[in-house]
């Protein structure tokens, strides 16, 4: 039995049929494309914002597809040096910028925050949907910057070589992305409030799903990180513009001064990418082992702590940059830091699934995936916070291996699980569940045969960044451009069957996975447009799972 | 239950239509202004961080070049900055005004008020605006147009009653504010001159601080203007005014930021002044 | 009925008063030769300037404890990225090998 009692019971549950063409819901209330790019709606705005995001991860992809055949050979027969800089360049920018950051928040978090917490909006829609439209100005200028011509500074922008020596598109990417910085702050503002103010009665803080608390910890970083690399970028087109040395050498400026200033956004911005499907892989793991949260509290503070802890370790990027080799210390110290609440969530996961019902549907297979790749590379991760050790691994492929498996093994992966668990919410219908699993074992598996390779090729010491390569190397680039191929496979199966089952989908009930938080059992699937018909009432925890669950009568919608 | 469904949206509609002093999504008017103003006051979060960028290269290439960096703070005229955050802290009492009539609903007032804010903001440029052209005949513009030799000569002569500039002739034109034009062997002094680089870094930094703290300010003056046709039409009633607030919120922070850049620009080397 | 009673306008303009006198006494102060001191006693008239701002104007006087800890909260991150900066910029200069090392190494090369 649930725990969560509104004043009323949902008496429409019954009689209407919620899916089944009959209800008004927020996606047939209106149907105009300009009710779609006007709309103040939070659930349509996370679809936007989806659309958006799964373009840019297509194109991103394609360039990543680019890197790896390059790197099939040692010798950089397919593309020229320049290319291939423009390439990883594009990869890093679009995958970063455009994809990771906003991917879990801005589509999924929209979508879902309002629900979860009982809420019928955002507390600011307007500006949840400028965010949208800052979100696309920005792509727009640095889609113009990276195809007509490219930019071949890395996605890092390093100082004095994108301000001085190159002659790429830097100043126009640069702006792409000071715009986009607002798109982040917006959301990030729009999110705290809505958490702070928006709850419904009942909902207090210990309360809320883990997925809101991930969401809040983001905000935060989003808040107090982001501001400061639109203000670094600014300072890069200035002293383009101007020639000013603020940030060259020549000139009585200093270079690393850009890399703590870009590091102290950019290291958060991580945790930014990681923190939200973070949080979702709460809800899987629950929902899909019928069990609450092990260490509920433990597991939101973790959250927090991993958000503050994320501002005071992101000179551990520096350590080869001339950075003070006391500062050095210091901050490889902080960044041991870390492991602590990422341990914390890791074994509370562990403890979750210890002796539940466990499952192995579709997002449970992506969170059980999630769990694995974040540890390798969070593990792999202390390697390089470790002074002596990052000083071998630097500018490596142990390095790109490491990264990647923290943001696609982790927030990709995390986001796909989170993705397949919300599609019924959002569309009403279930995705064919066979090619959903072959989905999840093949990125899994992909996954790992191309970034594995990585980690030896990059411990034997194969820098990053560089098209051609010596011939030893070539066997552990080949099982990587392999397994590239099996990971985008696996990507590509839900860019068909999830927009097939929109429209053929079985149809889902409210509850197709007999999940206890709000969003769930208070609205419908697809929810109406202002999500709750009454507003709920909050007695209980989240999770409280201790009944067996009957997927087929839930799907039937009862 | 479809059609009470329908009506129901339709309400909500409606209510959003004839009640603006409640969106239709917050439970009561005391959620919605606890809401905007908490959202305010993110906002404001983020601008810390904006302004802390800049803060942060400030006090590292201070740090690092403390001497010419006092030198190049004498520069600037502390009298001017002085009037300056004067007037600058009464446009900011003007708006304390604004934001209470606002919650005393009084529509016409606030308009006043706001009118007066914007007079005070204006004054405070125009004070800025005539620095700027001194700057410029100066020659610390950090650009091309930058000669750290020059300025220094031409401000000590400034500050024993000569008139450096003005007995220049009409042809000697620079390119920012028809500012004379530096002669060949103070650019050569430049040159051999590591400090000019490192004073040019300070008028770096004062240019960008000052010149984004007035961006902030122009763009005050947009968002007040609007608002004041609002409260015109009397749409701000003392129980919606979070618009009112947050502009009041927004340019007591714009004074906040000037409250920092008075001391750390221009008192920075006032003291090297003090005994002519 | 108003949301939030307004403030005594006398308060308004005390706070304008305390805001020129500070702005006076700073001037005042840089203009005066303290070494050391100087930039302490400038940047802290300008913490109780803005302070004044801050609790008055803001009204952060008398608002949540919300309020306090977003101002709190940026002023921490603020701290961080200053101080934490500072780490690398103090300590560049000085050598990884006490200087006595040094000392006893150039010898030992002639």
């Amino acid at each position: 039995m649930s725990t969560i009692i509104t004043s009323a019971p949902p008496a429409s549950a019954g009689s209407k049929d919620p899916g089944h063409g009959g209800g008004v819901d927020y996606l047939n209330h209106e149907t105009s494309i300009a009710s779609w790019l006007l709309t103040l709606d939070h659930k349509r705005i996370g679809i936007l914002y989806l659309v958006a995001m799964s373009a840019m991860f297509v194109l991103g992809g394609f360039y990543a597809s680019l890197i790896r055949a390059e790197l099939i050979t040692p010798k950089g027969d397919l593309m020229s040096s320049d290319f291939y800089n423009k390439s990883f360049t594009a990869h890093g920018v679009i995958m970063v910028f455009f994809v990771l950051i906003p991917l879990v928040p801005a589509s999924l978090g929209n979508f879902m925050l309002p629900l979860m917490i009982g809420a019928k909006d955002v507390a600011f829609p307007r500006l949840n949907l400028i965010s949208w439209y800052v979100y696309m100005i920005g792509a727009g200028f640095t889609l113009v910057a990276l195809i007509g011509g490219g930019v071949d500074s890395g996605w890092t922008f390093y100082t004095p070589l994108s301000t001085t020596y190159l002659n790429s598109n830097v100043l126009l990417t640069a702006t792409g992305l000071f715009i986009l910085g607002f798109s982040s702050i917006l959301t990030g503002l729009n999110f705290i409030v809505t958490i702070h103010r928006m709850r419904c009665p009942g909902m207090d803080w210990f309360r809320m799903p883990l997925f809101v608390w991930a969401l809040y910890a983001t905000s935060v970083i989003q808040l107090l990180g982001t501001p400061v690399i639109a203000i670094t970028l600014a300072l890069v087109g200035v002293e383009r513009l101007l020639g000013v040395g603020i940030f060259d050498p020549r000139l009585g400026g200093d270079p690393i001064l850009y890399q703590h200033l870009f590091w102290f956004y950019s290291h958060p911005a991580v945790y930014i990418m990681i923190l939200p499907p973070l949080g979702v892989t709460n809800e899987l793991i629950s929902t899909f082992s019928r069990k609450p949260i092990f260490g509920y509290s433990m597991m939101a503070g973790a959250s927090l702590a991993i958000a503050i802890f994320s501002f005071i370790v992101w000179a551990h990027h520096m350590f080869t940059s001339g950075l003070s080799p006391y500062a050095a210390m210091f901050f490889s110290l902080l960044t041991f830091s870390v492991a602590i609440p990422s341990g914390i969530k890791v074994f509370t996961w562990l403890a979750t699934l210890f002796r539940g019902s466990i499952s192995f549907d579709s997002p449970m297979l992506y969170a059980y995936g999630f769990i694995g790749l974040f540890t390798i590379g969070g593990m792999t991760g202390l390697f390089l916070s470790t002074l002596g050790t990052d000083i071998h691994f630097h500018d490596t492929y142990f390095v790109v291996a490491h990264f990647h498996y923290v943001m696609v093994g982790g927030a990709i992966v995390g986001f796909m699980g989170g993705l397949h668990f919300i599609w019924p919410k959002m569309f009403g219908r279930m995705y064919p569940e066979f090619p959903a699993r072959m989905s999840a074992i093949l990125i899994f598996v992909g996954f790992n045969l191309t970034f594995f390779p990585q980690f030896l090729v990059g411990y034997l010491g194969m820098p990053r960044r560089y098209h051609e390569y010596p011939d030893e190397f070539q066997v552990l680039n080949v099982f990587s451009s392999a397994g590239a191929t099996v990971l985008g496979v696996g990507y590509l199966l839900p860019l068909l069957y999830l927009p097939w089952s929109v429209f053929f989908g079985e149809k889902a009930g409210r509850n197709p996975w007999g999940a206890t938080t709000l969003d769930w059992t208070h609205t419908e699937s697809p929810p109406t447009p202002h999500n709750f018909e009454e507003t709920p009432v909050v007695t209980g925890e989240p999770y409280k799972y201790d009944t067996l669950f009957n997927k087929e009568s839930a799907l039937a919608g009862h | 239950m479809q059609v009470t469904e329908k009506k129901h949206a339709q309400e909500a509609h409606d209510d959003h239509g004839h009640g603006h002093e409640l969106a239709h999504h917050f439970v009561s008017v005391e959620q919605q202004h606890d809401a905007g103003n908490l959202g305010m006051w993110m906002f404001l979060t983020t601008e810390v961080l904006f302004f802390g960028g800049l803060f942060a290269a400030y006090t590292i290439y201070r740090y690092k070049f403390e001497k010419v960096f006092e030198q190049a703070s004498n520069i600037l005229d502390p009298m001017l900055g002085a009037i300056n955050t004067i007037v600058l802290i009464f446009s900011s009492v003007t708006m304390a005004f604004a934001v209470r009539s606002a919650q005393q609903g009084k529509s016409k007032a606030i308009v006043a008020w706001l009118g007066a804010t914007i007079v005070f903001g204006g004054l405070f440029l125009g004070i800025k605006y005539f620095e700027w052209k001194h700057d410029a005949q100066l020659h610390v513009f950090p650009t091309s147009d930058f000669n750290w030799t020059w300025a220094r000569e031409k401000h000590s002569e400034g500050e024993h009653g000569g008139h450096g500039h003005d007995s220049h002739g009409p042809e000697l034109k620079g390119y920012i504010f028809n500012s004379p034009v530096v002669p060949a062997n103070y650019v050569e002094s430049d040159a051999r001159n590591p400090e000019a680089k490192q004073a040019k870094l300070f008028f770096f930094l004062y240019f960008s601080m000052t010149s984004l703290h007035a961006l902030h300010m122009v763009i005050g003056f947009g968002v007040m203007a609007v608002i004041m046709a609002y409260a015109w039409n009397g749409y701000y009633t003392a129980n919606y005014y979070v618009p009112v607030e947050s502009i009041g919120l927004y340019w007591h922070f714009v004074d906040l930021v000037w409250i920092f850049l008075f001391p750390l620009l221009y008192l920075l080397g006032a003291h090297l002044g003090a005994g002519h | 009925m108003s949301l939030h009673p307004p403030a005594k306008a006398w308060t308004y303009w005390a706070n304008f008063l305390a805001l020129c006198v500070l702005t006076v006494v700073t001037w005042l102060t840089a203009r005066m030769d303290l070494g050391a001191l100087s930039t302490p006693v400038a940047l802290g008239i300008a913490v109780i300037k803005a302070a004044l701002v801050v609790l008055f104007f803001m009204h952060v006087w008398e608002s949540t404890p919300l309020t306090k800890l977003v101002i709190a909260m940026s002023l921490f991150m603020l701290t961080v990225l200053l101080t934490f900066m500072f780490t690398d910029y103090m300590t560049r200069n000085y050598d990884v090998l006490p200087p006595a090392d040094h000392a006893a190494a150039a010898p030992g090369k002639h």
